[in-house]
């Protein structure tokens, strides 16, 4: 009951490689990283593919295909033209590390700079909070993020310009995003996110966005209202002039 | 000779889950020096697929509930055979650590007063989980994650452990090699907590992800720790059946928790068809009855799709064998109905279950809120594991200690839903604390420099044998074969005996596996590396549920259908032999003292 369908998988390591042909056959209902396994187990035993869950809820198994940053376990191969090979490669914002592995360790490193939260004191004598649903409704969209780290790929700021030392991405700034609007937290990242972070290096093009799997509005949701914070500290007209007087 | 990159540490944590990452945080906080080893990527490990909620007597939604009713309802769900301390501790502590996670920066749903929100769940009396939509398991890890990261704790992301190093007879670290690049590394240290999960990946139709292999528990056995209960594998009732690619990936309780119903091909609703004595009391007599208990009616009892796991499982299981399943082998959940029942149906059910909806939306082009699912059981979780002490978590080695699903006791022959993430977190805080403790009253341990040589070479023996030699990934595809055919939710010991003579040639080939490559994250070498603890894994599986003569829990005999008070007496445990064998013996539960058995009598 299976077709035929060929895969152009990148091999190779940090010193360079090429795409390689593979043909396997492919049934119903098979995403790609099921095709990935079918070429591992039975044509190439040592291809590095990283992969976990396989359900889209842990965000391991991110790459290119087609071009398109996607989560292998969650890109069915019927939305894919299979008359054409189908073309999978590791993400390019990061080194790569062995076929379709990349070093994503700088994502770890970069989180550890923003502020930790820091709740305020409990609203009941038990210790415990009192929150309103819709506050915690506001946020969920940013803790749904599975830190796949997609959005990173595509962000310019890192992808072409290679600013890792000093721009944060958008994984990072939804992270922030999501402290920020805690209903809880009391912590200041403003200072942070102009100076620290370079939110300004964002210019809104929301690549981000469109290939975020678990569809987080990033740019307008987390990104825009960050900035509007900092121009509101920094850069408004009607606060400069009470400061000059 | 292989070097090795060489770390040391008070307490070493192995499994960066829910009980790993919670145990780091707790040894840190004592000031001991604290390494973590992940399997994975940090905040990928199995934790994040729970769905349902961490369940915890808060008695925020029902105020009936109290530590003593959730203790009672763990045993009774264990069918008795639970480490009655663990049971206690666990319900007695459960809502402090939900707490704790709430002031780390968790956020659960909320009740109208602005409480944290409770869900019902099968086999909990009360609505008990603490929950966030259907992405607690995320919530959980994410919120340790990012506290553990400003503790102090070293990560190693991406290792692989080969072994653990003893030193007279106590533990003294452990070595391995790191999967990006393929260096050998030790990590020296006082004491080891093993929270490296469970053993899905020894059957074909699971809900768990890759790492499940059973190393901890392959690990532990090697030096000697005692295993037990191991014949308790949980099938989840509902896992998905079509497309054939994501069969066994997991359909949340919660579902059922919101309304959902499971129907056959008649569309009869065949769970009312057999509930168990001790579970009549406490369940819907009508339909009707069930939806007022969804929907929060504290006068109503629960609906039998609310049974516990193992019941439902076998229930799914006797439909299709009796050719009332859906087309592809499983049976029909429908939660789309209760667009009969409720205004803006559709919306509802995506609120409460949004990953749900967009799972079966993305990987089987259906939409939840207009049509029912088709389910079927999966391997999901294994109650037994490393025996440990029901305080401090250490197991029969000095100095290693166990937490979360590698470790048994807390859930007898069969775990509640949402059990799981509070034993995560009970658990896990304890095996920290403890082992930091041991750390403390400890010097460090001399490494057996030969012993760690030795693992190396044999670690690499597989690129000696080369990509000709046996194949590693057709190993474990055989193995996932014969535990899933012979040993899997109905089992009769002469299908369980052949299975044993397979899993001893499988040994045999897994010794002969080769690979070709280099070892920069080389998936054929791990795979190479990781099916000798998936054998090791499922013949204590095996042993165990051969030994034990009778149907319990997770445990259903076709030979032996019948529960046995006797056999209610015992666990089994099985430890390693003087010349490699697996013992396989009886030890007698220890009794739970007065007041307890009155609770368990009063809430019977």
């Amino acid at each position: 009951m299976g077709k035929p369908a060929t895969f152009r998988i990148w091999r190779g390591g940090p010193d360079g490689g090429g795409f390689q042909q593979y043909s396997t056959s492919v049934e119903e209902g098979m995403v790609v990283l099921d095709a990935i396994h079918h070429v591992q187990a039975e044509q190439a035993p040592d291809l590095a593919v990283r992969w976990n869950c396989k359900a889209g809820k842990c965000g391991s198994c991110s790459a290119e295909i087609n071009g398109m940053p996607r989560l292998m376990c969650m890109t069915r191969l019927n939305e894919l033209d299979l008359d054409a090979p189908v073309t999978v490669e590791p993400m390019h914002t990061f080194p790569v590390l062995r076929d379709l592995v990349t070093d994503v360790s700088w994502n770890f490193r970069a989180k550890k700079t923003i502020k930790r939260f820091h709740p305020r004191l409990p609203d009941a004598p038990d210790g415990t909070w009192r929150i309103q649903q819709a506050d915690v409704d506001r946020v969920q969209e940013f803790r749904k993020c599975i830190e796949c780290f997609l959005c990173q790929d595509v962000c310019h700021v890192l992808r072409e310009h290679h600013k890792h030392d000093e721009f944060i991405g958008p994984r990072l700034l939804v992270y922030a995003a999501a402290l920020e609007m805690h209903p809880l937290d009391t912590e200041d990242r403003v200072s942070d996110l102009r100076h620290r972070h370079n939110i300004g290096y964002c210019n809104i093009t929301t690549c981000c966005r469109q290939v975020c799997p678990e569809s987080i509005t990033i740019t307008e949701n987390a990104i825009i209202p960050l900035k509007e914070r900092v121009v509101d500290r920094y850069f408004d007209p009607i606060k400069s002039l009470f400061h000059i007087l | 000779m292989p070097e090795f990159q060489r770390f040391s540490y008070d307490v070493l944590v192995i499994g960066a889950g829910g009980a790993g990452l919670r145990a780091a945080i707790e040894a840190a906080a004592t000031g001991a020096r604290v390494g973590v080893i992940c399997k994975s990527l940090l905040g990928k490990a199995h934790t994040v697929m729970a769905e349902g909620g961490i369940a915890a007597a808060l008695a925020n939604v029902d105020d009936r509930d109290s530590w003593r009713v959730h203790f009672a309802d763990t045993m009774r769900g264990g069918q008795y055979l639970n480490d009655w301390r663990m049971a206690e501790l666990h319900a007695r502590e459960a809502p402090e650590c939900v707490r704790e996670l709430e002031a780390w920066g968790a956020l659960f749903d909320r009740t109208p007063d602005g409480r944290i929100l409770q869900r019902n769940f099968g086999g909990h009396r009360y609505p008990r989980l603490a929950h966030v939509g259907d992405r607690t398991g995320l919530e959980m890890i994410r919120t340790l994650q990012d506290h553990g990261i400003h503790q102090g704790m070293e990560v190693h992301m991406e290792c692989t452990v080969l072994s653990l190093l003893m030193d007279d007879g106590r533990v003294a670290g452990a070595c391995g090699y790191d999967r990006e690049r393929g260096r050998f590394q030790l990590w020296q240290a006082k004491a080891v907590v093993l929270a490296t999960g469970g053993i899905g990946r020894a059957y074909k139709i699971t809900s768990n992800s890759w790492e499940y292999t059973g190393d901890g528990l392959a690990l532990a056995y090697r030096v000697g720790a005692e295993l037990q209960d191991m014949e308790f594998v949980q099938f989840h009732p509902t896992g998905m059946v079509w497309p054939i690619s994501v069969r066994g990936i997991l359909v949340t309780e919660g579902v059922r928790g919101e309304g959902g119903v499971l129907r056959n091909s008649d569309g009869r609703r065949f769970m009312f068809d057999e509930i168990p004595d001790n579970y009549k009391e406490q369940t819907a007599d009508t339909e009707e009855e069930g939806w007022r208990y969804t929907q929060g009616d504290k006068n109503a009892r629960r609906p039998p799709e609310l049974l516990t796991r193992d019941h439902v499982a076998r229930c799914i299981n006797r439909e299709v064998k009796a050719g009332r399943g859906s087309p592809h082998g499983g049976v029909f959940l429908d939660i789309s109905w209760i667009k009969d029942r409720l205004p803006k149906a559709a919306d509802h059910i995506k609120r409460k279950l949004p990953s749900m909806y967009h799972q079966f939306r993305q990987l089987a082009d259906l939409d939840i809120t207009r049509e029912p699912m088709e389910v079927g059981p999966t391997t999901h979780y294994m109650m037994g594991g490393i025996r440990v002490n029901g305080d401090s978590q250490m197991s029969s080695v000095p100095g290693l200690f166990a937490a979360g699903e590698v470790a048994a006791g807390l859930h007898g022959s069969n775990r509640l839903g949402g059990n799981s993430l509070s034993d995560l977190l009970v658990f896990g805080r304890r095996a920290g604390r403890y082992a930091a403790e041991f750390a403390k009253n400890n010097s460090t341990a001399t490494i057996d420099e030969p012993e760690l040589q030795s693992t190396a070479t044999a670690a690499l023996a597989p690129f000696e044998r080369g990509p000709s030699a046996e194949n590693p990934y057709k190993v474990q595809h055989d193995l996932q074969e014969i535990m899933q055919s012979l040993v899997g939710i109905v089992r009769v010991e002469s299908e369980m005996r052949q299975a044993l003579e397979e899993i001893d040639r499988l040994r045999a080939r897994a010794e002969r596996a080769g690979i070709g490559g280099n070892r920069e994250y080389n998936n054929g070498w791990h795979t190479a590396i990781d099916i000798h603890n998936m054998i090791v894994v499922s013949e204590a599986i095996t042993r165990a549920a051969i030994f034990r003569k009778e149907s319990r829990g997770a445990q259903f005999r076709e030979d032996f259908p019948d529960k046995d008070a006797e056999w209610g007496k015992f666990n089994i445990v099985i430890r390693r032999g003087a010349s490699d064998e697996m013992l396989v013996e009886k030890r007698a539960l220890a009794p739970p003292p007065d007041e307890l058995t009155a609770v368990i009598r009063e809430m019977k």
